[in-house]
């Protein structure tokens, strides 16, 4: 509450006349052009008010004059990049993929449409850029099931692996459990475990051996055991697989084996998408 | 309208009689023509620094085909920084930082040792006002004639003479706005655009923006800039100290002040008002050392001319300082004392500062490398059994020419090295070119079959070499993978 106005004996200027605690402050008038340009900016913000979105209301809010909305910029910002897209993406699914891979703008659309793609639909089973875990191949290795061409990898997405589209790829491992005796059960685990690298000590080769021949695992796992890409026959000559690389695991496989499953996503992704994908899962590191 | 009390009000009422209030108009600064070597040297500096602003744009300065060929260049969109004959990329920022910090502390020094001499004699604000405050001379008259025709009936003279005069402050505050885009653009091709529409929308902004300010800053608002807007005034004052060299009415001589036709004891100054009239900020610098008093000296012009006249010694108003002031009052000598802690200190930091600059910059890398290792997957198994590291590496080349990359990689025995992209056959040597002033960026894959892994981490050094310099870079990455059965953690 402003007292007595007094004369401060230093700057010869008149004070206030507030005082706290024995503080008083001078009277320096602001200039008023100053006042003018805080009215000129209270009028600016009644402007704002009318022309855009300003008041919360409780079904709603007030629009203002010029209909403006932050939803409105990004539909828009959305639409503009998909004008954009659309032009990349035919093309994409016109080309061959040798000519795409040769066109680096177009390439790099399709990474990163791929890496998108990837992340929206298969991250869940295969991990972030494909790392993969147990029962979910790992994609940026050397190893493929089906198959690591360009070809290969687009047919494998777009019909899937035992899915329920008549074109699926498919293959079938019988239940060994049922129709081996342990011994021969054992004997043909440690076969398969020689076969990764690491065989056992006292393993009994020979019956291992017969029962490989006789169970005719060759026809799909290869006589060596390189594996079967045509049909989906893994390969066991390998430091990588898909269901674990201890002798349990292996036996486990063999007696009842996993078999795990695919979708067909040409129901959910249009071509240029799976091409895309293609060409993403293609240069994880393990493409062919 | 808001309640207040019964008392407050009567004490705002009262404070209105009296003429107190909380908001005063403005009081108009009609500062009066001025000769002297003051006046010249502020000339000089004015026409120095404007040509320099004007016409630095236009300098050209060859850098070979394809490239800038304007001397000064900040190309906003390219993220370079042309300066002569360096090239500033984005991470050379703190070049910039430094440069701003010798500026501070340049100013600091030279307030604590001079008063404001930026304020006075530097400052945009006071070049373009001083300038447009010549045009106005030019075209309004001086002080006595402007004030007259202010105050005076609107006639046709006065029209005439104020469209003129805001004609020509414009026309100057749009070529200062221009001037200032041709910084961030290729100064002959932006005119042209400009001039056929074509130009960017924000080259027109910014123009329009800039012509604006100078316009207003320097047309209308002035000393208001100085005494209102701007921070320095407020806190030039913890740089001085009563050694500080600043403008001073040298009180001990000039009072008792008095006309010289009454009698009575007398000092110098004869109360002729000639320093205010000339003052562009409209202060009394026989008040002392003040907030809005810019340190320009121009007073000091005016009132030597009067000394001369009266045939008294000059410099009653000159550039001094407090401590100086109060021995020679007691009519004591004085040396200036330069050397001070404060000036000192102020000396010091800016050679720390310069020295550690001049360092960086002479011995700045012209290539870089770095590699940033995949998130996911941090490795991968192959069927052989080795494992494989993806990063995603770049390659800076700021030497001035194509460069060919001859990149090799230790730590982990037996490491190759594969791009991603071109998947040629694993090596334990890459050759990557990278075009002139360009950063490569590639996907590289590095695979190795380290007997032990401890505990899931080795180190791994990427070394690269500019074949046609021999200048080598190298970078500490890490190759990961399982961690060895049994290894702490």
């Amino acid at each position: 509450m402003p007292t007595k106005i007094e004369k401060d004996i230093i700057s010869g200027q008149d004070t206030t006349g507030h005082e706290w605690d024995g503080v008083k402050e001078l009277n320096r008038p602001l200039p008023k052009w100053w006042l003018y340009v805080y009215i000129a900016t209270v009028i600016y913000s009644v402007g704002q008010f009318v022309i855009y979105p300003s008041w919360p209301g409780i079904s709603g809010y007030l629009h203002g004059t010029a209909g403006w909305s932050q939803r409105g910029d990004v539909e828009q910002a959305v639409a503009a990049v998909g004008r954009q897209r659309s032009g990349y993406m035919d093309k994409i699914a016109a080309m061959p993929f040798d000519q795409i891979r040769a066109d680096g703008q177009l390439y790099n659309v399709a990474l990163t449409a791929g890496r998108i793609a990837f992340a929206n639909n298969c991250q869940p089973c295969h991990g972030a850029n494909g790392t993969g875990s147990l029962g979910y191949p790992a994609l940026g290795d050397d190893v493929w099931l089906w198959g690591g061409s360009y070809g290969d990898v687009q047919k494998t997405i777009t019909y899937g692996i035992r899915s329920d589209h008549a074109d699926t790829r498919t293959s079938q491992m019988p239940a060994f459990g049922a129709v081996l005796k342990p011994d021969e059960l054992d004997a043909v685990t440690d076969h398969v475990m020689a076969l990764y690298g690491t065989p056992t000590p006292g393993a009994n080769v020979a019956l291992g051996n017969k029962v490989f021949e006789e169970s005719n695992c060759a026809a799909c796992h290869g006589d060596k055991g390189q594996g079967n890409p045509e049909q989906g026959g893994p390969r066991l000559a390998s430091k990588v697989h898909l269901y674990g690389a201890d002798r349990a695991s292996v036996r486990a496989q063999i007696a009842n084996p996993r078999m795990g499953m695919m979708p067909a996503w040409n129901t959910r992704l249009d071509p240029a998408t799976i091409k895309s994908l293609t060409l993403y899962v293609h240069q994880l590191g393990g493409g062919q | 309208m808001a309640r207040i009390s019964k008392a407050d009000r009567e004490a705002q009422l009262r404070n209105e009689e009296e003429g107190l209030h909380l908001y005063a108009n403005r009081v108009r600064v009609y500062p009066k023509e001025v000769h002297g070597p003051v006046r010249r040297a502020k000339w000089a500096i004015l026409v120095a620094c404007l040509t320099i602003y004007y016409a630095l744009p236009w300098l050209r300065w060859d850098r070979g085909p394809g490239r800038p060929n304007q001397a000064i260049l900040l190309d906003i969109s390219r993220e370079r920084f042309y300066f002569f004959n360096v090239e500033l990329w984005p991470q050379d920022i703190y070049y910039l930082t430094g440069m701003l910090i010798m500026a501070a502390v340049g100013l600091f020094l030279v307030t604590s040792l001079f008063g404001r001499l930026w304020c006075g004699y530097t400052c945009p604000q006071t070049v373009w006002t001083d300038l447009f405050m010549w045009i106005e001379r030019k075209i309004e008259g001086d002080r006595n004639a402007r004030m007259k025709r202010d105050a005076g009936p609107v006639s046709l003279d006065v029209i005439w003479r104020k469209v003129t005069k805001h004609a020509a402050w414009l026309g100057i505050a749009f070529w200062t706005g221009g001037a200032w885009i041709m910084y961030y653009a290729d100064a002959p091709t932006v005119t042209r655009e400009f001039w056929s529409g074509t130009a960017a929308k924000p080259v027109y902004v910014f123009t329009f923006l800039f012509t604006a300010t100078t316009y207003v800053l320097a047309g209308w608002a002035r000393e208001q800039v100085c005494t209102y807007m701007c921070p320095w005034p407020r806190f030039q004052a913890a740089m001085l100290d009563e050694q500080s060299y600043t403008t001073t009415y040298q009180s001990w001589r000039g009072e008792p002040r008095g006309k010289a036709s009454v009698a009575g004891p007398k000092g110098d100054c004869v109360d002729c008002g000639a320093c205010v009239m000339v003052c562009p900020t409209g202060i009394d610098i026989r008040d002392g050392s003040q907030l809005e008093c810019i340190n320009c000296g121009l007073c000091i012009d005016a009132c030597n001319h009067v000394m001369a006249r009266l045939d008294r010694p000059a410099a009653l108003i000159t550039w001094d300082t407090l401590a100086h002031q109060a021995a020679k009052a007691r009519g004591e000598e004085v040396t200036p004392r330069w050397l001070r802690p404060r000036t000192m200190i102020y000396a010091g930091a800016m050679s720390v500062v310069m020295i550690v600059m001049l360092v960086a910059f002479a011995t700045r890398p012209l290539i870089e490398f770095a590699a940033q290792h995949d998130r996911a997957p941090l490795f991968v198994r192959t069927s052989d059994g080795s494992l494989r590291n993806g990063y995603t590496i770049k390659l800076v080349n700021k030497t001035g020419r194509d460069a060919v990359f001859e990149i090799t990689v230790g730590g982990v025995a037996g490491a190759q090295m594969a791009l991603a992209e071109a998947g040629p056959a694993p090596a334990d040597k890459l050759t990557i070119t990278v075009p002139v002033d360009e950063v490569g960026t590639h996907r590289l894959l590095v695979s190795a079959q380290p007997e032990r892994m401890g505990e899931g981490s080795l180190p791994l050094v990427f070394n690269m070499r500019d074949t046609a310099s021999g200048e080598s870079v190298t970078y500490n990455a890490q190759f990961l993978g399982p961690a060895d059965r049994g290894a702490t953690r």
